[in-house]
């Protein structure tokens, strides 16, 4: 494929953002990724092109990190976290399932094109163990059949929403809000917190606890979303 | 009471991701404080407080701002390491999630603190929801005029940049999170010179944890003292430690330091089954792990070296006695092998071979010698690495060979699977509270 006239710009405006133009270059290739469902040869030669490099330092720091895919990647990007902690909580039979279910291995894509595997390392989600991502959302202490139901769900065309709250949309419109060329509109998705990241608030009522930051205290009622007593 | 809801203390607000939801709790008032301060002042203040790194070296932050040249005609930067890695590690992203407007109003505070007209936040790759909560919130602080040129009159300048990582827990590591920042493979840099002199673009760079950078606000706020009066003279403040594994309510519980694990597993509802962990490790997959022993030991800097073991991210990982100690080493040592960067050969190839080594012993084919040999093979990599993630790849095993000898024995003819029924550990087994 060849990178657009409107993709070589925005390539240019993230080149813009850093003080010195280089640094842009893992953000680029994200958006390479949502351009082009991986990091293309196309896509290494635009941004190549764009910071004056050569294609070969394009890709020596491509292959470096995991989220690039060096051939076209599935539709939906599925990752299970097969780290110690969620691998022991249920992660590995979650993987199984997956894996069998898609029909593909790790780092293979199912034979219809959906779903692209992938064994990931801890995602900093460890309290909600066992987790697993599709394109890059959150799915939080899944269990096989769950996680079985969000593929099957996603093939069927059926809308299917994060833990979090933002909706599946695709490895390629992920790539593009990671890439951060714009405001996807989702930012306020899902709660701020769920239950297990409110395990300090939920602890402190129970035993009493006010907040201890120093601030001035807003009167509950007058918050909205506040749950009220 | 040793719960301190500071950082945490609005979460159960719907909008305190937002910029409204923060100022009414009196978010970015502390920016005109700052300026009124000057410069010296803050970075004073951030000593005098006692504040430590956040992101598991525990550095003290003022020492570090001190060490950025003053004077020297060069920019400075302010890099926000947001990589989130560390197996076990989950507080800096539920922060950035709930409250990203503590880390941008610490941002500006620390970055005027240092004379930096640039500031950078690298997030992992991995967190399309992050990314969205900071750069909505860093939009919202630009409209507001916290952030973009001569910041509420006070002619100081600054340029906050959200910038995205690709998947390499490597880049953590600060030297190596600079080398990714500047478009290169992230591989750590040879220290000295310390970031502080020559960092991001060879100009003085301060490269703080998010939490850290998020506790700055509080402190200006309230003053330094008022740090001291959670914690140890050497461990001073409060930390999020998120507890995570066999609890009955793992979570991000933000407490004052010195909590003991024992208060901790109070506060998560205690072990799933009840009774005690079999094994936890205080702060990371890279830190010794501890026993059912050390439950009563606060959970200061000092008080885990002391045992042996470390604070590191003090993000509490627990087991109980359904894991196989070995399944477990092996898969993180699995983790440190694919992470290594490749620099050095002692990681390099040292990682491989105890991985290796491991995956026999949790086939059951372990033997007895073997046990010395891998004793002797992270001896090896141990300190005689580029950077610390040999050092960290070399510390799982030796801490549980000590702790369970007897398993790894058994290792030696049984395998992990058939000592330990995988289904048990997982939360679908049985008695599972969810
Ligand atoms: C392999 C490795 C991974 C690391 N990962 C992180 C990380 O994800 N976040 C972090 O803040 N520090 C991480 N660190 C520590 C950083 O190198 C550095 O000490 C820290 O960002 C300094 O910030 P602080 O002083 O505020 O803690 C890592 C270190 C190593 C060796
Ligand atoms: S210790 Fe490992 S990660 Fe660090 S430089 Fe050497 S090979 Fe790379
Ligand atoms: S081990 Fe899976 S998210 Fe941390």
């Amino acid at each position: 494929m060849s990178i657009s006239e409107q993709a070589r710009a925005e390539l240019a405006e993230l080149a813009g953002r850093y003080p010195v133009a280089r640094s842009a270059l893992l953000p680029m290739l994200h958006l390479v990724q949502s351009e082009e469902g991986y990091v293309s040869p196309e896509g290494i030669a635009a941004c190549a092109e764009t910071l004056g490099l050569s294609t070969a330092e394009v890709a020596a720091v491509s292959t470096f990190y995991t989220m690039y895919k060096r051939r076209p990647a599935g539709k939906h990007h599925v990752g299970v976290c097969t780290n110690t902690l969620c691998a022991l909580l249920g992660g590995d039979a979650v993987w199984e399932a997956v894996r069998e279910r898609a029909g593909a291995d790790h780092d293979e894509v199912s034979p219809d094109g959906l779903f692209d595997l992938e064994r990931i390392e801890c995602q900093a989600a460890c309290t909600h163990a066992p987790v697993m991502t599709v394109d890059w959302e959150f799915f939080d202490r899944t269990t096989p059949a769950q996680a079985v139901e969000v593929l099957d769900r996603l093939a069927a065309g059926e809308e299917v929403r994060s833990t979090r709250g933002p909706v599946v949309r695709g490895f390629r419109a992920a790539e593009r809000t990671i890439s951060g060329i714009d405001d996807d509109g989702l930012a306020g998705d899902g709660p701020n917190a769920d239950d297990l990241m409110l395990a300090t608030l939920h602890a402190a009522a129970e035993r009493g606890v006010g907040p201890a930051d120093g601030g001035p205290a807003a009167p509950s009622a007058a918050v909205e979303g506040r749950p009220q007593a | 009471m040793t719960l301190t809801p500071v950082l945490t203390a609005h979460w159960d607000e719907a909008d305190s991701h937002t910029i409204g939801g923060y100022r009414r709790h009196g978010g970015y008032e502390q920016v005109a404080r700052g300026f009124e301060l000057g410069p010296d002042a803050l970075i004073q203040m951030v000593k005098d407080s006692g504040l430590r790194g956040r992101g598991g070296a525990g550095f003290p932050t003022g020492m570090k701002w001190g060490f950025v040249p003053q004077g020297d005609g060069k920019p400075h930067y302010l890099v926000v390491n947001a990589d989130e890695s560390e197996p076990g590690a989950c507080k800096d992203i539920p922060l950035m999630l709930a409250n990203p407007h503590a880390l941008v109003e610490g941002c500006i505070l620390t970055s005027y603190a240092i004379r930096a007209n640039w500031a950078f936040i690298y997030v992992r790759g991995e967190v399309p929801h992050v990314h969205r909560r900071l750069r909505a919130a860093v939009r919202e602080a630009y409209a507001a005029g916290y952030l973009g040129r001569n910041i509420m009159g006070s002619g100081f300048d600054l340029e906050l940049v959200v910038h995205a990582g690709a998947g390499a827990y490597i880049c953590g590591e600060e030297t190596a999170l600079l080398d990714s920042l500047e478009g290169r493979r992230g591989q750590p840099r040879l220290k000295p010179p310390f970031p502080a002199v020559a960092g991001l673009y060879a100009s003085p760079t301060v490269v703080n944890n998010v939490e850290t950078i998020a506790n700055v606000p509080y402190i200006v706020r309230n003053g330094a003292e008022w740090l001291t009066q959670w914690g140890t003279e050497k461990s001073p403040g409060f930390k999020l430690m998120s507890v995570s594994g066999h609890v009955r309510r793992p979570g991000v519980y933000e407490v004052a330091l010195g909590t003991t694990m024992r208060q901790l597993l109070e506060y998560a509802g205690g072990m799933r089954h009840g009774g005690e962990p079999k094994f936890w490790l205080p702060g990371g997959s890279s830190v010794p792990m501890l026993t059912a022993e050390h439950l009563d030991l606060p959970l200061t800097y000092e008080d885990m070296a002391a045992a042996g073991t470390m604070l590191g991210t003090a993000t509490p990982m627990v087991f109980d006695d359904t894991v196989s100690v070995v399944k477990a080493i092996t898969r993180w040592l699995d983790f440190y092998k694919h992470e290594s960067c490749g620099k050095c050969t002692p990681c390099r190839e040292g990682t491989g071979w105890i991985a290796g080594t491991l995956h026999r012993f949790e086939a059951g084919q372990g033997t007895e010698a073997e046990l010395g040999m891998l004793e002797e093979l992270c001896a090896q990599i141990m300190g005689r690495s580029f950077c610390a993630l040999g050092d960290a790849a070399a510390t799982p095993f030796p801490a549980a060979l000590t702790h369970f000898r007897s398993e790894w024995l058994a290792a030696t003819h049984t395998p992990a699977d058939q000592a330990f029924d995988p289904v048990a550990a997982t939360v679908l087994a049985a008695g599972a509270t969810r």
